[in-house]
């Protein structure tokens, strides 16, 4: 268990009397998709924040890639290699869709200790291009790439998102639905492509499409009310009475 | 993108075929108008940096623009005076040289961006534009005050500063130094708003999450556009006070950042050529409205209240249309 990729330990955060997360620990292996499940309003989106440095905790720490984490700021756990996706999507809407991939493989370079050039036409830059277009071929976007990223479908914002994230090669994932407004077809391919994607780096998947959910899990947790209520593969989540009573209801899981 | 070419390079011809002609007819006047567009639009060039790539809405440029001003002003009195600016380390005279004036106007006013912009950019929105409307007040009241350099009454230069090689009494020559000065500003922001600086700039207007999330920061790179857009608008301090021989505390005026901003947004923020035009139509309303009467900012005020109603892109997006996202 030395080599967790993300470890959350602990983790509270009160906005006025509303825990959004309360005394919340989950971790991430290397290889595995950890979903995180949970009703609206639960505080997924809370803890995810917290995880990239966009909200800082009242107590509890992270760590990622063994590091403690908690300090930094979103720049800094960008440039150790966590790469992010957003619910609502954060994506340059003027841009062209080739560019907001570039953008991400410039946030690559950058990284590695490159330079912004101030002169040069980023947009003739062979080698930020190539992993512009790699990206958004993987994720199936490439031939959007020259439309104008206001245009794109929700579905399509959605891969886009993916794909920028892809272009920081990254260590860990968070992906905050990445399926929502996708469709059946959509969506069946996004959860192959991702089935694949944990090989290269984990995943931490909040997701709200219970089919890819069970289909991809290694491991679930359930966030009830800012509390992980249980935390286990597809099966004992299926089986957890208090899960089926907090959080799926009446509903029946196959 | 081509009519947007297109139309550029017309304008910047007409910037340089209107004193070309004025020079044959022998019309000293209309070639220092001329001057002025070119100086002002250098101005508007710099700030566009700031407001239209970077979308930090500055109240404050006249800082920077008075600054330079005063750069012009304090080496070319010590000039003229032989008082010596400083004697240590070593002895300066101050200067009348263009180019000498001119690096010292960028430098600092692109100190002073530093510093107004490490402190500005950490607020945004409505409390960015009072915190630097405040720095601009705060040099004003400064200069009003510096009785060592004319205070309320500003300083006068007697002859205009020397360009090696050039005669700058002759208004066609100090316009084709203008002019150059400009077409390099326009040639630079270009190359800078599609280089990687810019593209990154560019996101952290339209989305600051997405930035950070790709491990770049916004502050770092706003800090920067906003000392590359003092330092420009500083240049153009200086030769608008070389223009006037003449430098005020006027210059550092909110009312003068007031005007910098017009001349962007008339002509289109964000738009390449949008201070050039901006800046055309300011002093052609300025001299062909204020000879009809002397209240003629109304009809500037009507002008861009049009403008911003309804064609948010300026004048250059009403002509031409929304820009295509650069290529």
């Amino acid at each position: 268990m030395t080599d967790l990729v993300l470890k959350v330990e602990h983790l509270s955060k009160s906005f006025g009397a509303l825990k959004a997360s309360n005394d919340v620990s989950l971790d991430l292996r290397p290889g595995e998709i950890h979903a995180l499940i949970g009703p609206n309003g639960a505080g997924k989106s809370t803890l995810i924040k917290q995880i990239s440095g966009g909200l800082t905790p009242d107590a509890g720490r992270i760590e990622v890639l063994g590091r403690d984490v908690t300090a930094l700021d979103t720049v800094a756990r960008a440039r150790m290699g966590l790469g992010r996706t957003f619910q609502i999507s954060s994506l340059a809407m003027e841009f062209s869709v080739l560019q907001n991939a570039v953008l991400g493989a410039l946030g690559a370079r950058r990284a590695r200790g490159g330079g912004l050039g101030l002169f040069r036409n980023v947009m003739k830059d062979k080698a930020l291009l190539d992993t512009a277009h790699e990206s958004l071929a993987r994720v199936g976007l490439e031939a959007a790439a020259q439309a104008r990223t206001a245009d794109l479908s929700h579905g399509q914002r959605r891969q886009l998102e993916v794909a920028v994230a892809l272009t920081l090669k990254p260590r860990l994932f968070l992906m905050d639905e990445p399926m929502a407004g996708l469709g059946a077809s959509g969506s069946k391919e996004l959860t192959g492509f991702l089935d694949g994607l944990r090989q290269e780096a984990p995943i931490l998947l909040v997701e709200h499409d219970m089919d890819a959910v069970f289909a991809l899990a290694d491991r679930i947790s359930v966030l009830v009310y800012g509390t992980v209520i249980a935390t286990g593969t597809a099966d004992e989540i299926r089986t957890n009475p208090e899960v089926r009573r907090a959080y799926l209801g009446e509903e029946e899981l196959t | 993108m081509g009519r947007e070419k297109f139309f550029n390079a017309g304008m910047l011809l007409a910037l340089l075929a209107v004193p070309l002609m004025a020079w044959q007819m022998d019309d000293p006047f209309v070639i220092t108008l001329a001057t002025k567009v070119a100086i002002l639009a250098l101005a508007g060039v710099g700030l566009n940096i700031a407001l239209g790539l970077g979308g930090l809405v500055s109240l404050g440029h006249a800082a920077f623009f008075g600054i330079g001003g005063y750069a012009m002003g304090i080496l070319a009195a010590h000039a003229q005076n032989y008082e010596p600016l400083f004697t240590w380390p070593f002895l300066f005279e101050g200067s009348n040289q263009m180019p000498l004036i001119w690096l010292v106007a960028v430098l600092a006013s692109a100190a002073a961006a530093l510093v107004i912009g490490a402190l500005s950019l950490r607020t945004s929105g409505v409390y960015f534009i009072m915190i630097t409307l405040a720095f601009g007040q705060m040099l004003y009241y400064f200069a009003i005050s510096w009785s060592a350099y004319g205070g309320e009454d500003g300083l006068s230069i007697w002859v205009r500063n020397e360009m090696p090689g050039l005669n700058t009494l002759d208004p066609i020559q100090f316009f084709g130094v203008t002019f150059v000065i400009l077409c390099l500003a326009l040639w630079f922001a270009a190359r800078l708003a599609q280089s990687a600086f810019g593209l990154a700039l560019s996101a952290a207007r339209q989305s600051q999450e997405r930035v950070e999330t790709v491990g770049l920061t916004p502050f770092k790179l706003r800090l920067m556009a906003f000392v590359i857009s003092g330092a420009i608008t500083g240049l153009a301090g200086a030769l608008f006070a070389d223009l006037n021989r003449f430098v005020s505390p006027t210059m550092l005026s909110w009312h003068t950042s007031g005007e910098i901003m017009i001349f962007v947004i008339l002509g289109g923020v964000g738009r390449l050529y949008g201070p050039l035009v901006g800046a055309a139509v300011y002093i052609l309303l300025e001299h062909l409205l204020g000879g009809i009467s002397e209240y003629w900012q109304i009809f500037l005020g009507l002008l861009l209240l049009g403008m911003v109603l309804f064609a948010r892109g300026g004048l250059i997006g009403a002509l031409l249309g929304r820009e295509v996202a650069h290529d």
